[in-house]
């Protein structure tokens, strides 16, 4: 399946972001095959709506879940429309996407129900 | 004529100014509260508020059964508060700025507005006979420019000679709201290093808006010199200097205006007001 994982540089082995709306970028990874692409997220210097702006750049990666370490109530909202599952990747611990990508592979990581923080405009 | 008193910090005297120079003016002048996340004017002024109406902005409703969720909202949107995911079309009415641009857009004409009210305008006269309205933007309403701009458009009972706009403090988004179309900025600022930085701010505003500017400087004496050599060096006029006295503030701190306390400030007022009227007829028959 086709995942997004957020992260903070340009390829799998660069440093998970723990933010949505504001990561670095994101990384498309094909769970199947290994293969990915890296996708600057364009809501980075955004004024307000990041959470919707990054879900959209998502969507149109066309990916079918995502990993991040928070989502707002907006970026929520705007995932649960294109039917996008929200995983959660917890904690602080420094990892790469790659760390990251074997947790989810693992099935170690819960699904978001809900907003995880407050919206910050 | 419309003048504006703006400052950058807060607390220098703005509202202390403008309801001293909006009384001087008397029934020829509309003072407006343009500080909607929290006007105090009227704690000087007294008006009799007997006018109300409710404010806010024009929120796009999609008609679901007419949207192909092709997008063109969410492209047009400068502000990401209309999103189309899969074959939902989400409005997030907290980020919406109210420009109509999704509505008018629209290529299946899916789109309505209607009225998401964020504030009301209050309205009445003083016992001086002065005309007087402030915005009141609602608590957890995050845009105050809205209803600035609503305040500013509201129909004056008759047609005021001089208008008085109380901007709010900042250099911002509602400072810049309330400074345009002003004649004339006057900016209020006191003698200190933070009182100078923010005066720099506003000036920078009012240059860009192309609106002549002028200066009080408030609790004269405290402070350093620093405000006096920057209006020097920039040809800003000093317009009037209101010294730190205890007495204006005690008087403050009761709700009364600075005339009020100290009588003996209106010839200064009226020679403030004149001398903008001068500096805003020199600018027109430049």
């Amino acid at each position: 399946m086709k995942l997004v994982i957020s992260i903070a540089g340009d390829s799998l082995q660069s440093p998970f972001d723990a933010r949505f709306g504001r990561a670095a970028a994101f990384c498309l990874v094909d769970s199947d095959t290994g293969s990915w692409t890296a996708h600057a997220n364009p809501a980075l210097e955004a004024a307000g709506g990041a959470g919707v702006q990054a879900a959209q750049c998502v969507a149109g990666l066309g990916a079918q879940a995502v990993v991040s370490g928070a989502y707002g109530p907006k970026a929520y909202a705007s995932l649960s429309a294109a039917g996008i599952a929200m995983h959660l990747a917890p904690g602080n611990a420094p990892r790469t996407g790659a760390d990251v990508l074997a947790q989810f592979k693992a099935g170690e990581l819960s699904q978001a129900q809900a907003a995880t923080q407050d919206g910050r405009h | 004529m419309r003048i504006v008193v703006a400052s950058g910090k807060g607390g220098t005297g703005k509202t202390t100014v403008a309801t001293s120079l909006a009384l001087v003016g008397g029934e020829s002048v509309r003072c407006l509260d343009c500080d909607v996340e929290a006007p105090n004017a009227a704690l000087f002024l007294h008006p009799v508020l007997d006018r109300r109406q409710e404010v806010g902005i024009p929120l796009p409703r999609v008609d679901t059964a007419r949207c192909t969720h092709c997008g063109k909202c969410a492209e047009v949107c400068q502000y990401h508060a209309i999103a189309v995911l899969g074959q939902t079309t989400l409005v997030f009415p907290e980020l919406c700025h109210g420009c109509g641009s999704c509505t008018r857009l629209c290529p299946e004409g899916a789109i309505s507005e209607h009225l998401h009210v964020t504030g009301v305008l209050e309205g009445g006269l003083t016992a001086d006979g002065l005309e007087f309205a402030r915005g009141l933007l609602q608590v957890g309403e995050p845009m105050a420019v809205p209803i600035i701009r609503e305040l500013k458009r509201w129909p004056p009972r008759r047609r005021p000679a001089i208008e008085i706009w109380d901007a709010p403090p900042g250099a911002s988004c509602p400072v810049v709201e309330t400074l345009r179309g002003a004649d004339f900025a006057l900016l209020v600022t006191e003698p200190t290093p933070f009182g100078l930085h923010d005066l720099k701010q506003v000036v920078g505003i009012a240059r860009e808006l192309k609106i002549p500017a002028g200066v009080v400087v408030n609790r004269d004496g405290i402070g350093d010199q620093a405000v006096d050599a920057y209006c020097a060096d920039q040809g800003l006029p000093i317009l009037l200097r209101i010294p730190m006295e205890r007495r204006i503030a005690e008087g403050l701190a009761r709700g009364r205006s600075l005339l009020e306390t100290a009588p003996d400030y209106r010839p200064a007022f009226q020679d403030l007001l004149a001398a903008i009227q001068d500096r805003v007829n020199a600018e027109y028959a430049r």
